[in-house]
């Protein structure tokens, strides 16, 4: 049958009808997809997921610049003049320091800070249903927290609204990645990367072996000038024999304060186990008396919690970036590249940044209303439901309303016969074992609904 | 005779999932990875309290050694710091290391006491440790 399209009929994807699924499964079970590739935060990835960066580098490239040009001189113009004089342990000291910068700072910028893997759907639906207590259909709009007790002190968690799961403690959403990144710190733009659990230390000891350096090379170079100036010539004269010193003293002086003051500051929060996020807020600010709040995580030992923060056990990536995704999901990613992705994943949502921007277009070009929640996803999913029956009560915003809706609607009229079959496709595609038995299609659909991207939050439910 | 003749595997392809439990994380001694042992009601037909209870204590217990503050963690720390952490290249951590054991444990588990049952735990390092997932399969023994 060499004139028939079809190929023959893999007896293992005999679950999944749609000959186009079957399709798309031949092809994408030739290429086994791998976890970072279907990434949903902001990251970049390299050396097929070993090196992960945040999607703006920042000023990494800036810092390390700085830092090579800086050694640079050093090593070319002062350690010359300093080996003659001094002692040739200057290069030797020099070249350890800078090595150690180095490492530490790839190392910072490189390592997973500790994200957290988004909530599965399954996960999601769980955690709603036992959240609305009310029985209805419609979210509750104020954010959702939670209060637990942590050693004796009470302490709120609050519910991430993009990765639909409520966060742990010391965890944060950095809006600049969009992942929630454990025991957060800070986004640092020098290095490039959140500063989470997994690469605190690599951060501190960038930042401490910095200081050193840059007091170091400050220290050899006023050195260097002053022999120069005591052996009879004048200042000037000296500068002008060596004049990339002055280019160096310049870059420390500068560099010294920011960088001595930052490890002063990091190394009082390690002392007393605070996150920067922590600090800033006032978190365990003692406003109401010593006895009622205080860090409950502190160890309320200065060496033990330095110990605990800098040499504890190494915890793993939980993001398993170089696993593959298991076959029966990869199919529905062969087929929600072209379309949008409207049905539940197991585990990761797999839009493609085209239809991403096409939408959020769309979006920003009608006037922003609650009927089109995308700009703000943490709200979306509770101002579904609830917009669906504002539109015809708010008079001034009507017209935009039926403009928006009208415009909502033209999209989701040409998204069903793709909606449909994606549908169908996930739902027998994805391994039979996962299929509920039990929900009703509406409890079914409004799950998967929560369980997505927000910019698909504004399709109405069918 | 299901649970005898069928292997994991098999039992996920043909069973149906009916429900699934999620055990969320016990904070009540900070950040370590502890679980709730509380006994989730849907788990009340299939599973012995007591069971169900042992296995996630010994869970509790398996993480709490992977998270130890000892001196075994320091010196690993301290080595890996004067190496310029490019120890973790070639070496395990002592967390990986637990974190086999936890994975061999929970096949163990799933073997000989919760598959026969037609339950499925999921290792929690796949739902990035925030949950101990446990699957109910639909009781195919009822409807034959």
């Amino acid at each position: 049958m060499k004139n028939c399209e079809y190929q023959q009929i893999d007896p293992r994807a005999l679950s999944v009808s749609p000959a186009s699924a079957q399709n798309h499964a031949e092809k994408k079970e030739q290429r086994p997809v791998r976890k970072w590739e279907v990434f949903p935060g902001k990251n970049r990835f390299f050396c097929d997921g070993r090196i992960i960066l945040a999607r703006q580098s920042g000023v990494l490239p800036m810092t390390l610049g700085l830092i090579v040009v800086t050694c640079g001189l050093f090593f070319a113009f002062d350690c010359p003049f300093l080996v003659e004089h001094l002692t040739v342990f200057i290069p030797v000291i020099g070249v350890m320091l800078f090595g150690f910068v180095v490492v530490s700072l790839l190392r910072t910028s490189f390592t997973d800070p500790g994200i957290l893997p988004r909530a599965t759907p399954d996960e999601a639906a769980d955690i709603e249903k036992q959240i609305d207590t009310s029985g209805s259909s419609t979210y509750r709009p104020p954010p959702r927290t939670k209060e637990i007790l942590i050693n004796q002190q009470v302490v709120k968690l609050k519910y991430c609204f993009t990765c639909k799961m409520f966060r742990p403690p010391r965890t944060s959403h950095c809006s600049l990645c969009d992942n929630c990144v454990e025991r957060f710190d800070h986004h640092c733009p020098w290095v490039g990367n959140c500063v989470g659990k997994r690469n605190y230390r690599f951060f501190y000891s960038f930042i401490i072996s910095l200081s050193f350096l840059t007091s170091f090379i400050f220290g050899c170079v006023v050195t260097h000038i002053t022999l120069r100036c005591q052996a009879g010539k004048s200042l000037v004269q000296a500068i002008q024999q060596s004049p990339a010193s002055v280019v160096e003293v310049v870059i420390c002086f500068f560099s010294i304060w920011s960088i001595l003051g930052l490890s002063g500051f990091h190394t009082y929060l390690v002392a007393s186990n605070l996150t920067t996020n922590e600090d800033i807020k006032g978190s365990w600010s003692s406003k109401r008396g010593a006895e009622d709040s205080g860090n409950p995580y502190s160890h309320n030992s200065i060496i033990t919690n330095c110990c605990a923060t800098l040499c504890g056990p190494m915890p793993p990536s939980l993001i398993d970036r170089r696993g593959f995704l298991p076959s029966d999901q990869a199919i529905p990613s062969a087929s929600e590249i072209e379309l949008p992705p409207f049905v539940a994943k197991n585990d990761t949502h797999m839009c493609t940044q085209s239809t991403k921007d096409v939408l959020e277009m769309m979006v920003h070009a009608s006037d922003f209303n609650s009927l089109c929640p995308a700009g703000t996803p943490k709200t979306a999913p509770l101002g579904l439901e609830a917009s669906s029956a504002e539109p015809p009560s708010t008079e001034p915003s009507s017209p935009a309303g039926c403009s928006q809706h009208h415009t909502c609607q033209s999209v989701a009229a040409s998204w069903p016969p793709f909606s449909k079959r994606s549908k169908r496709d996930s739902l027998h595609s994805i391994n039979p074992a996962f299929r509920l038995a039990s929900p009703s299609p509406p409890l079914s659909r409004t799950s998967m609904i929560s369980g997505h991207e927000p910019e698909f939050g504004f399709i109405p439910p069918l | 005779m299901f649970s005898q003749t069928h292997s994991l595997q098999d039992m996920r392809q043909q069973a149906a999932v009916a429900a699934k439990v999620f055990i969320q994380r016990d904070y009540t001694n900070g950040t370590v990875c502890q679980f709730q042992t509380k006994f989730p009601s849907e788990l009340e037909t299939r599973i012995d309290k007591q069971q169900f209870e042992e296995t996630v204590r010994t869970l509790n217990n398996l993480y709490a050694e992977a998270e130890k503050l000892g001196s075994q963690s320091y010196i690993e720390g301290c080595l890996a710091c004067l190496t310029a952490y490019t120890i973790f290249l070639c070496m395990e951590t002592h967390y990986e290391k637990v974190l086999k054991k936890i994975a061999k444990y929970i096949q163990e588990q799933n073997d000989k006491i919760y598959a026969p049952r037609g339950l499925l735990l999921t290792d929690p390092i796949e739902r990035g440790l925030r949950v101990i997932e446990i699957a109910i399969f639909e009781d195919r023994s009822l409807t034959r």
